[in-house]
């Protein structure tokens, strides 16, 4: 495991329990395995960052699927939600992990991504003859990276939050190369994150520190949406533009948008059933 | 929907400058929490923010001062505010009352406080305001499936000149540049 092995090289496997060294899938875990595992990451990480870190476990709400809805008739481009992003989900610093990209686009063309651009700079947002996309994971209904993943080390939750067990990751990148979204990165190199920037509360499957060599992604902010709270994204967008809910709740946001509002989602001619969808609030 | 009575505080509007603590949760410069007066709510919405000094009007307005209902450009008073706002057809007086000058009122001349301005914005913005009261206009945060913070139609939109003004963009990501260490 490239977890392990680069925990080995920095001293921290040396403390682990029998359990974390000869551990099954996350997913395949019992409560108490999964128990012994986590206190063996909190204790690492808490001694890595010298701060107090909780790895939680917390499992799918019954009767919850999430789905996600972003107005592209209002986003202006800001990346404040990409940052907002990086603070929660403690994105390396350097090298740069960026799990939101923002792409800007031509009015004139529509949305044609072969032009994107993600690295456009400017004064003001938005700009004239202009608009913007964020993209990031879809959690597709029927995603191409779980398929194309050799050891099982990613998989959809049954809230319909596509996961990724960090320490079974091989870092072969065939996930990342089957997604159509470009939603999946890589830490090819060590991850680096001030120890005063981290965010201590994480969820094993979702914001606790990676290692180097293991794909991440977005997870809907999975350490708050299994608590009841709105992502990260969802909070910090200034103009409103992103809203989140359970799909199975009449009354929720997200089923408020697809039954009043004009909605489509990226790609669709491949079948991949995003639970991310777009739409116009104008 | 159930909407609680804010103590209202003077506040600069300050929104555009939004910053967000990974930790605590969103905070907004210039918006304080709404006072919780009724444990069952579900939603809370900060106090209206008000430029300083300004609020309560009643401080200059009840002070002997005529009220002056000819529709015109103010000039001795208030010529800071520049109404962006359908102006070739609203004045102060279409959305602040006349006679109880704390308060702003419908066209139908039902008054209501500054707390409740939305449904003031409703009557011609009713589209949106269909949509902001199921939480797809304008900004939520708090939980999805229970207590929530909404905010006004006037913590995002000046109402005096409500189009959303440009922001400075956070900076890009790097681009790619093949010298991986």
């Amino acid at each position: 495991m490239i977890g392990c092995a680069a925990a080995a090289a920095s001293g921290g496997c040396s403390d682990l329990t029998h359990t974390s060294w000869f551990r099954g899938r996350f997913r395949e875990m019992s409560d108490a395995e999964k128990k012994d595992v986590i206190a063996d990451l909190e204790k690492q990480h808490s001694e890595r960052f010298a701060k107090a870190v909780t790895v939680g476990a917390e499992p799918p709400l019954e009767g919850v699927e999430f789905g996600y809805a972003l107005d592209i008739s209002r986003c202006i481009g800001c990346r404040r939600c990409v940052y907002a992003c990086v603070e929660e989900n403690n994105q390396s610093r350097d090298p740069q992990v960026h799990w939101i990209r923002v792409l800007e686009l031509d009015k004139d063309k529509g949305i044609d991504l072969a032009h994107a651009n993600p690295y456009y700079d400017a004064e003001k947002v938005p700009r004239d003859g202009h608009f913007y996309l964020p993209v990031a994971c879809q959690q597709c209904q029927n995603p191409p990276c779980v398929k194309s993943c050799p050891v099982g080390a990613t998989w959809t939750e049954a809230d319909g939050i596509v996961v990724i067990d960090y320490d079974w990751c091989i870092g072969c990148r065939c996930c990342m190369s089957a997604c159509p979204y470009g939603a999946r990165h890589i830490n090819l190199m060590e991850p680096h994150i001030p120890a005063e920037e981290l965010n201590p509360k994480t969820h094993y499957l979702g914001n606790r520190p990676r290692m180097k060599g293991v794909v991440e992604k977005c997870t809907f902010c999975i350490q708050r949406v299994r608590n009841g709270r709105y992502p990260a994204c969802v909070e910090v967008c200034p103009v409103g533009a992103r809203k989140f809910g359970n799909l199975l709740d009449p009354s929720s946001e997200v089923r408020y948008v697809i039954e009043h509002k004009r909605v489509f989602v990226l790609r669709s001619e491949l079948n991949t059933r995003p639970r991310f969808i777009y739409f116009y609030g104008l | 929907m159930k909407i609680l009575t804010p103590v209202i505080v003077a506040l600069g509007l300050g929104l555009n400058g939004c910053g967000y603590d990974a930790h605590d949760g969103p905070s907004w410069p210039g918006v304080v929490p709404a006072v919780v007066q009724d444990p069952d709510a579900k939603v809370q919405v900060p106090p209206p923010p008000f430029t300083e000094g300004q609020f309560p009007c009643s401080d200059c307005h009840e002070a002997g001062l005529p009220v002056n209902t000819t529709r015109r450009v103010l000039k001795t008073a208030h010529e800071d505010i520049v109404l962006r706002h359908d102006e070739q057809h609203r004045w102060c007086l279409d959305c602040h009352d006349e006679k109880d000058r704390d308060k702003l009122h419908l066209a139908s001349g039902e008054t209501l406080e500054f707390t409740e301005s939305y449904r003031l914005c409703g009557q011609c913005h009713g589209d949106k305001y269909r949509d902001w009261r199921a939480g797809v206009h304008g900004r939520r945060s708090g939980n999805w499936n229970g207590d929530k913070t909404y905010l006004l139609c006037v913590h995002c939109h000046y109402s005096h000149a409500p189009a959303f003004q440009p922001l400075e963009p956070k900076p890009a990501p790097n681009a790619p540049r093949g010298d991986l260490r």
